[in-house]
């Protein structure tokens, strides 16, 4: 973390912002105002040179197939983004972002792309859409049940350099393995919109705890957030397609 | 459909027996721009007509004939068993019949068409008002706005010689393969229910193929939004209008080549050549300016910015088909709802105004419209089919703007419109039910602002 104030990259809002990714960056800023802590939303767009090494946080969103082919060139651009993974940076990858930050993915079109191999995850196009309310079970410690909505044709399959998010409970997740997301290190990807942060308050504070490199005084949750949570990941909320 | 019985009601304005009466037609007769412009007058003198209404009988084949007759008969009994309307049903079962009644029923009269993500259902009323101050006009006042739509509201009238038709933007294209219409209105393009209807870009490519096959009629489109101007941008006949965008994330890049534009506010020109176009009609806080710089009073009894846009698209479109500014005007600023947008009603005995909001766009339109006041606010949001199942969209509109205001929130997803409030610092009570929600409210009119189905299910229980 640089001087007092933690700086949150949203990359790519143009490409890849295209199911309310914009969300984290609010429920990250929010959750360090609510402890005295000040942030700085850093917005990279693709009119940018590259992308900035020296942020605390990233955070990449999903976008349509063409988007996310001219997203990973930006994002090779530089190099800043691998560096700062290589310095512990976290970042946090939805949907696109998870393919993107893949090894490498396959567009409608049938064309293989390389992606930034910053998760070891290769996806391919599955056979129909998953679209619905996701419940996973989180791998990571101390942050247990996920939940979100997911909207992908994509299957990802992992290799040994990751391991899973999350195991799924209900819904699609990678399509493989019962497997949700990938993570490797700092680098945390997932299909989860709702946006993810916003539904899985402990799942942000994982992340900014990474990226100031200290616990947080633990927040209680609003009474409404607790709501929201036991609704989504209750079992009989009908799951339409 | 089950919608309200208001909803067949027609518009809601008051109408004098001679404004019922048509004045001569005047199709095809265009008037100079500066004439057509220039006036500052409300009022003019509207000639007696020299002959009765243009409207042709309309002869129809065998057919087409049977298959409007049996449409109008299965519409009265959908609508006598309490079905609804009946539009849809009956227009579907007429086309049934005859696959060419469309084209058949458009022929001989001129059309206008209003497509766009947010504004359709408004600017459609206030487009077939403007025209009745001509002669008849038909209209899909029910915002059924696909073909079969289509055909029910050309089939109520076949004798008017106008129709104004709301078309689904993806629809338009199969509107202008069957017949041209006389004027097309772009209003504007944005994300809408992602997971149903598919990109923004895929639109305007559509909106583009359709317009290539409709060379010959009046485009009136938004000059403000990159992709309108990218849609229409190649078509020989557009009238320019320029009432700004507050939703930007959908137009960061050019729709054309995908290069940055940036701020879409500036006469921004992309590097494959699309550009802003000069604006023929610019909105302004009161009115709109014409291309001389002349300053019109709109003075509307709807609200808000987002309908000043609507009233300029629609007086362009009456203009274009030979109407005159200040009778088409006069009709336009008396309607004050659009099926049931914008209109004050009873719900529970407490007495609201009902706005609707259904994507990020009009979110924001909606949420300008109410920060000029401090009336109690009820947001109301759902998540079904029409809504489309993913909310992460709330976390896209500027809630923000509301900060330190008291809010009730309902519907299926209120709890997720609480915690995005939560977030942005506006204090938020959940309640089971709008009713419930209104009890929390002090003793003013309260805003009321639902999505899609929040406002159908709103207005199905309200009176007026
Ligand atoms: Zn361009």
């Amino acid at each position: 973390m640089t001087g007092e104030r933690v700086r949150i990259a949203l990359v790519l809002p143009d490409l890849l912002g295209t199911y309310g990714d914009r969300g984290n960056a609010i429920v990250l800023g929010q959750r360090l105002r609510w402890r005295g802590i000040g942030s700085e939303l850093v917005t990279v767009l693709s009119s940018d040179d590259a992308v900035p090494e020296d942020c605390d946080l990233y955070l990449i969103g999903g976008g349509e197939d063409v988007a996310q082919v001219a997203a990973v060139r930006f994002l090779r651009r530089g190099g800043g983004l691998t560096r700062a993974v290589q310095r512990g940076v976290p970042v946090l990858g939805i949907c696109g972002g998870l393919q993107v930050l893949g090894t490498t993915f396959v567009t409608g079109d049938g064309q293989r792309h390389e992606g930034l191999g910053l998760v070891d995850a290769a996806t391919e196009p599955g056979r129909g859409r998953a679209i619905g309310e996701v419940t996973t079970q989180a791998t990571l410690g101390g942050i247990g049940v996920l939940t979100g909505f997911e909207n992908h044709l994509g299957r990802t399959v992992l290799g040994p350099g990751s391991h899973a998010l999350g195991r799924v409970m209900r819904g699609t997740g990678n399509g493989h393995a019962e497997a949700e997301g990938a993570v490797s290190g700092h680098v945390v990807c997932t299909y989860l919109h709702g946006p993810v942060l916003a539904r899985n308050p402990k799942l942000a504070d994982l992340l900014l705890e990474w990226a100031l490199g200290e616990p947080l005084e633990p927040l209680p949750d609003p009474p409404e957030l607790t709501a929201l949570r036991t609704e989504r990941t209750r079992v009989h909320v009908r799951n339409r397609k | 459909m089950t919608d309200t019985t208001r909803e067949t009601d027609g518009p809601s304005v008051d109408q004098t027996p001679a404004q019922r009466e048509a004045p001569e037609q005047r199709t095809g007769q265009h008037r100079p721009p500066d004439q057509r412009r220039s006036t500052g007058q409300r009022w003019e003198v509207v000639p007696a007509p020299t002959r009765p209404p243009a409207e042709r009988q309309r002869r129809l084949d065998l057919r087409s004939a049977l298959a409007v007759n049996t449409g109008r008969m299965a519409a009265s009994l959908s609508q006598r068993l309490g079905l609804g309307s009946g539009g849809m049903i009956g227009g579907r079962l007429a086309l049934t019949l005859q696959p060419s009644l469309l084209e058949r029923l458009a022929t001989g009269r001129r059309v206008v068409m209003v497509t766009g993500t947010n504004g359709k259902t408004t600017t459609t009323q206030m487009v077939a008002e403007a025209l009745r101050a001509q002669a008849p006009a038909v209209s899909n006042a029910t915002g059924a706005n696909m073909l079969d739509g289509h055909v029910a509201a050309l089939m109520t009238k076949l004798d008017a010689p106008f129709a104004a038709l709301e078309v689904d933007e993806l629809h338009l294209a199969q509107v202008t393969e069957r017949f041209e219409p006389a004027a097309i209105l772009l209003l504007n393009l944005s994300r809408d229910q992602l997971d149903r209807v598919g990109e923004v870009r895929t639109v305007a490519a559509s909106l583009r193929r359709a317009l290539a096959r409709a060379p010959g009629a009046q485009v009136v489109a938004n000059r403000d939004d990159p992709n309108i101007v990218f849609a229409a941008s190649g078509h020989p006949n557009v009238t320019w209008v320029s009432g700004g965008v507050r939703w930007r994330d959908d137009a960061l890049n050019c729709p054309r080549c995908g290069a940055f534009i940036g701020d879409v506010d500036r006469d921004w020109r992309c590097q494959c050549g699309l550009a802003r176009p000069a604006a023929d009609w610019e909105v302004t806080d009161t009115g709109v300016l014409d291309a001389a710089g002349t300053h019109h009073e709109l003075a509307l009894a709807l609200p808000g910015h987002v309908n000043r846009v609507n009233a300029t698209f629609a007086l362009a479109a009456a203009l274009h088909l030979g109407g005159e500014e200040a009778p088409a005007l006069a009709r336009i600023r008396r309607i004050s709802q659009a099926a049931g947008r914008y209109d004050t009603v009873r719900i529970g005995g407490r007495k609201v105004r009902l706005l609707l909001a259904k994507n990020p766009a009009s979110w924001l339109e909606m949420l300008d419209l109410v920060s000029g006041n401090d009336e109690p606010l009820v947001l109301v949001v759902n998540s079904r089919e029409a809504d489309g199942y993913d909310v992460s969209w709330l976390w896209d509109v500027d809630f923000e703007m509301l900060r330190g205001r008291p809010v009730q929130v309902a519907g299926d997803r209120a709890l997720d419109l609480a915690v995005r409030l939560r977030y942005a610092q506006v204090p938020a009570t959940v309640a089971s039910t709008v009713e419930v929600a209104l009890g929390g409210t002090d003793g003013r009119v309260p805003d009321v602002i639902a999505n899609y189905t929040a406002f159908r299910d709103v207005l199905a229980r309200s009176r007026r």
